[in-house]
């Protein structure tokens, strides 16, 4: 009874997740917001499975990993919502249907 | 047994959230599911002993990321209704992805169950130490091997605050009121600034 919880557990959980982020950026194609929300669950997936394997493994290296996906998310979160803050001043909509006005 | 009621909760907790972030109708209540989301993950990874990583969690992305969410989602004057209305028609699309994905890692991760595949074994050099906690362990691993990964996440976080401030960072309009000038500002002199008058007593002075 120790070990009912195993390494497989987790890696189903970051699955579903991932496959959950990846949805939700098909459904929701014209909200930028919810499809940024979107991938910071896949990449909350990604850190997952890090985080799984370097428990089980016994190897740090997966959680100092994990915490370098955590860095790029934040900036990417930053980054993205930045654009969206000035795509929506340009304007006054954030309908990602007629992004390609964008081009230089 | 009670390891293993805490992975359910917070495994269901964590998938029935997400399942609400791309479902709600509301953004601000997307943003509030992902916080939900955020911290039954943080659970799930204190149960497995990565304590570091699951505070890093609650504190960057409870504490940053998804309020800065929240204060776009609010910021900005949109109308969320209209912007579902692709919802139903890619919906069919979407589930066919996604359950196409879904199949692939089930079987990638019921191949890994079945153990047909070799793993390198770890040397061991990066496991934590006999008698250390998890955040002392990582500490000497990511100020000591792994210094230069520490320094290009502190770059990586700098270039996207600059970038986001460059971004949003508005010139005010010319000839606004308030509006500073650094190069005329030092340019000034006290004699082309300052006069002296010698008024007479009783009238007015002519500037």
């Amino acid at each position: 009874m120790n070990e009912i919880i195993g390494i497989e557990h987790y890696l189903v959980v970051g699955a579903i997740l991932f496959v959950l982020g990846v949805l939700g950026i098909f459904l929701n194609r014209k909200n930028v917001i919810v499809i940024l929300m979107a991938v910071e669950l896949i990449l909350l997936a990604v850190n997952i499975n890090f985080v799984a394997f370097s428990a089980f493994m016994q190897d740090l290296v997966g959680q100092v990993f994990a915490m370098l996906v955590l860095t790029v998310a934040a900036g990417e979160a930053a980054i993205g919502l930045a654009i969206l803050v000035i795509y929506f001043r340009g304007r006054g909509t954030i309908a990602v249907d007629d992004v390609n006005r964008m081009r230089g | 047994m009670i390891q293993a009621l805490a992975f359910y909760l917070f495994a269901s907790v964590v998938i029935a959230s997400a399942v609400m972030v791309i479902m709600a109708r509301n953004p601000v209540h997307s943003v509030l599911w992902l916080i939900l989301a955020f911290f039954n993950a943080a659970g799930l990874m204190v149960l497995v002993g990565a304590e570091f990583i699951a505070m890093l969690l609650v504190i960057v992305y409870v504490g940053a990321v998804a309020v800065l969410f929240l204060f776009v989602v609010m910021m900005l004057d949109i109308d969320f209704a209209a912007m579902r209305a692709g919802f139903i028609r890619n919906f069919p699309l979407g589930i066919l992805i996604a359950a196409i994905l879904l199949a692939e890692l089930m079987l990638a991760v019921g191949a890994y169950g079945a153990g047909g595949i070799e793993l390198g074994q770890t040397d061991g050099s990066a496991a934590t130490p006999v008698g250390a906690s998890n955040i002392e362990a990582i500490g000497a691993l990511l100020y000591g091997r792994y210094i230069l990964l520490f320094e290009i996440a502190g770059i990586i976080l700098l270039v996207a605050m600059i970038g986001a401030i460059v971004l949003t960072h508005r010139e005010p309009k010319p000839g606004a009121r308030g509006r500073q000038d650094i190069g005329k500002q030092i340019a000034r002199r006290p004699e082309e600034a300052t006069v002296m008058k010698q008024p007479t007593v009783g009238e007015g002075v002519e500037l």
